[in-house]
């Protein structure tokens, strides 16, 4: 490799930056975890951490089961779009970020008027007789059609469907891009020397393009996995702060109606901890290109 | 060593803020941070136009939301609005700068009624801006009786209709009403007995909410929910449906009042601001948008009978008598409080 003349010098607002902005917050965040309010060591922030096991549980579930449906339809379409011709790539592109230019908090807003009981979906359906041709149907399967009880709408909103909804919607673009980037960036060549070999273009796509792409999809999930477990005001708005998750928990010790920043450290420490395993062991998966190929 | 580390996170992480706070150098500032929906924010210009001091305006959601923003450190708020029992806090622990009162000439034009109240004995801290009571707030046609208990909010009957406070305290008082225990217990039992209603509660709830009542009741997603009055007559407005009612076990009477947070950069523009909040057409414009009452006098004698008449902005004597105002709890309360709102909601 070439010498760089100027040597570390252009990392050095890198550095700067991340010294500023995550090692000293990170120093922070482990001081407050070990203290108590009154500024001495203590382990008490973390064996309360019991109680929480539930929104632990809750918040990883949901973001697995969003990234899991974000690679379902992130990778697809991030597959079909390279193949299409540069101009409409860009053009598809630009699309995928479009919502991105507004708001995070208006666009989850939107959703709630979209779910709501008396939102814009469920007066829709009930505008083309949707629900009226499912109590219909029900009324007739019923075997007791004096218990029927009609439905009236679909309950969308306060659910965790709607909040995996609000992740899936809010960082799908974060699992498109890096895997198009790097299945555009796949050596036509090798493509064809699959062809020559006999291959198929399914196994292509097993044995070529799919293995060549994962390092996209592991930082796409990366992606929408890590945002995903921190997120808050998501649970507050579609789930009806009756699904709390750890970002929402978090907040609460430090900007809402528990102020406890010890606490919420501690908190941030092991979610931290926990998202470090999860992404280990996934990078580990990823370098076996057998384990791979088995999917 | 605690108070610079705090205060160095804060100053990087908001650093953005902060810079967007400052502007202009030359220009005289008031920085001002309220409820949300709580102020008729067309007198700013007003204010700017007397006085020549721009308003930066932001809002929270709830008293401790304010008080942990506060907490933090870092902000430079001149104004704040905080509820009684958060401004008898906020004096406990320090918080508050005494204000001025020769720059308040003003004060004297609230009702005395409003003055010298528990949580600020000696109207030392805190100039009256609203005050009002919390209550029931329900859509008739989505309900099929007369509303006239806090029990309504544990009924299974109205599973998926019903709204909750999301703040520790509110939340609890619904509780402690319905249980006939006062807002301001200790007893660690009858708070437990309270938490266990509100966990129970959870089940039933459409959702927890501050502000995002609004849009919920008026369009008519929930059925139930418990709030401010001020917030019920701007949602009554809209839909004719709703009615108010404040519970028959009792409710809160609340104060809302003007004070300068500790460290204030600019506190004698802040004491021109509060000073102008208190002037009767100022008052009588920003009682027209939030649907607050408000405790001048002067503004009070240029109400018309049918607004003085109106029951959820003025409520009657009895209904008053039965209300009990919240006083700032001791610390172990108020950590139990904490420790329950956190087990609450997760």
């Amino acid at each position: 490799m070439k010498k760089n003349k100027l040597g570390v010098l252009p990392a050095v607002p890198y550095i700067v930056w991340m010294a500023i902005f995550v090692v000293v917050p990170l120093i922070l965040v482990v001081f407050y975890a070990f203290t108590n309010e009154a500024g001495g060591f203590t382990l008490a922030n973390f064996s309360q951490m019991g109680s929480y096991t539930k929104v632990f549980a809750r918040s990883f579930s949901l973001s697995a089961v969003a990234t899991a449906i974000c690679l379902l339809i992130g990778y697809p379409i991030a597959y079909v779009l390279s193949k299409e011709t540069p101009m409409f790539q860009r053009v598809a592109m630009m699309l995928i970020m479009l919502p991105m230019w507004i708001n995070f908090l208006l666009r989850t807003y939107a959703w709630m008027s979209i779910l709501e009981n008396t939102g814009l979906l469920n007066t829709l359906f009930d505008k083309i007789g949707l629900f009226d041709l499912i109590n219909w149907i029900g009324l007739h399967l019923a075997s007791d059609p004096g218990k029927y009880v009609p439905i009236e709408h679909f309950n969308m909103i306060n659910t965790q469907g709607a909040v995996v909804l609000g992740m899936v919607y809010n960082y799908l673009p974060f699992m498109i891009m890096p895997i198009h980037s790097v299945i555009v960036k796949i050596d036509r060549s090798m493509l064809e020397a699959a062809r020559d070999l006999g291959a198929d273009s399914k196994t292509t796509f097993r044995k070529v393009i799919f293995p060549l792409s994962l390092p996209g999809v592991l930082s796409g999930v990366t992606m929408v996995f890590v945002p995903s477990v921190s997120t808050f005001i998501l649970s507050r708005l579609l789930g009806g702060g009756t699904t709390m998750l750890l970002g929402d928990l978090i907040e609460m010790q430090f900007m809402g109606g528990a102020y406890n920043p010890h606490l919420g450290s501690a908190i941030s420490l092991i979610m931290m901890l926990v998202v470090m395993v999860c992404m280990s062991i996934m990078n580990h998966f990823g370098d076996g290109e057998d384990t791979a190929v088995m999917l | 060593m605690k108070k610079t580390l705090v205060f160095l996170t804060v100053l990087l992480s908001c650093a953005l803020l902060l810079t967007g706070c400052g502007g202009n150098d030359d220009q005289e500032v008031v920085n001002v941070y309220n409820w949300g929906e709580n102020i008729d924010e067309s007198i700013f210009d007003d204010f700017e136009e007397q006085t020549g001091i721009k308003v930066n305006y932001k809002v929270y959601e709830s008293n401790e939301q304010l008080y942990s923003v506060l907490k933090q450190g870092g902000v430079n708020y001149d104004v704040i609005i905080p509820s009684d029992y958060m401004i008898s806090r906020m004096i406990e622990e320090d918080m508050l700068e005494k204000i001025d009162m020769k720059n308040v000439p003003n004060l004297s034009k609230i009702d005395p009624q409003y003055l010298n109240a528990e949580f600020d004995p000696a109207q030392e801290y805190s100039v009256p801006y609203t005050w009002g009571v919390v209550g029931i707030i329900y859509n008739s046609t989505m309900v099929d009786e007369p509303i006239t208990s806090w029990k309504v909010m544990f009924d299974e009957k109205y599973a998926g209709q019903i709204l909750q406070f999301d703040n520790s305290r509110d939340a609890l008082a619904t509780a402690l009403f319905t249980l006939g225990y006062s807002v301001n217990t200790t007893d660690e039992s009858q708070l437990q007995e309270a938490f266990d209603l509100l966990v129970e509660q959870k089940d039933i709830l459409q959702s927890y909410v501050m502000d995002q009542i609004f849009d919920k009741l008026e369009s008519g997603e929930a059925a139930i929910g418990a709030y401010y009055a001020g917030d019920a007559l701007t949602m009554m407005d809209i839909n004719p449906d709703l009615r108010f009612c404040v519970p028959e076990e009792g409710s809160n009477f609340f104060i809302d009042a003007m004070c300068i947070p500790k460290g204030a950069a600019n506190k004698a523009n802040a004491e021109a601001f509060i000073n102008f909040m208190c002037e009767t057409d100022i008052c009588l414009r920003n009682m027209d948008v939030t649907g607050y009452a408000t405790p001048s006098a002067e503004a009070y004698a240029e109400l018309d009978e049918e607004t003085r008449s109106n029951e959820v902005l003025f409520p009657s004597k009895e209904v008053l008598r039965n209300c009990e105002t919240y006083i700032n709890l001791p610390t172990e309360t108020l950590e139990l409080y904490n420790q329950f709102w956190t087990k609450l909601k997760s």
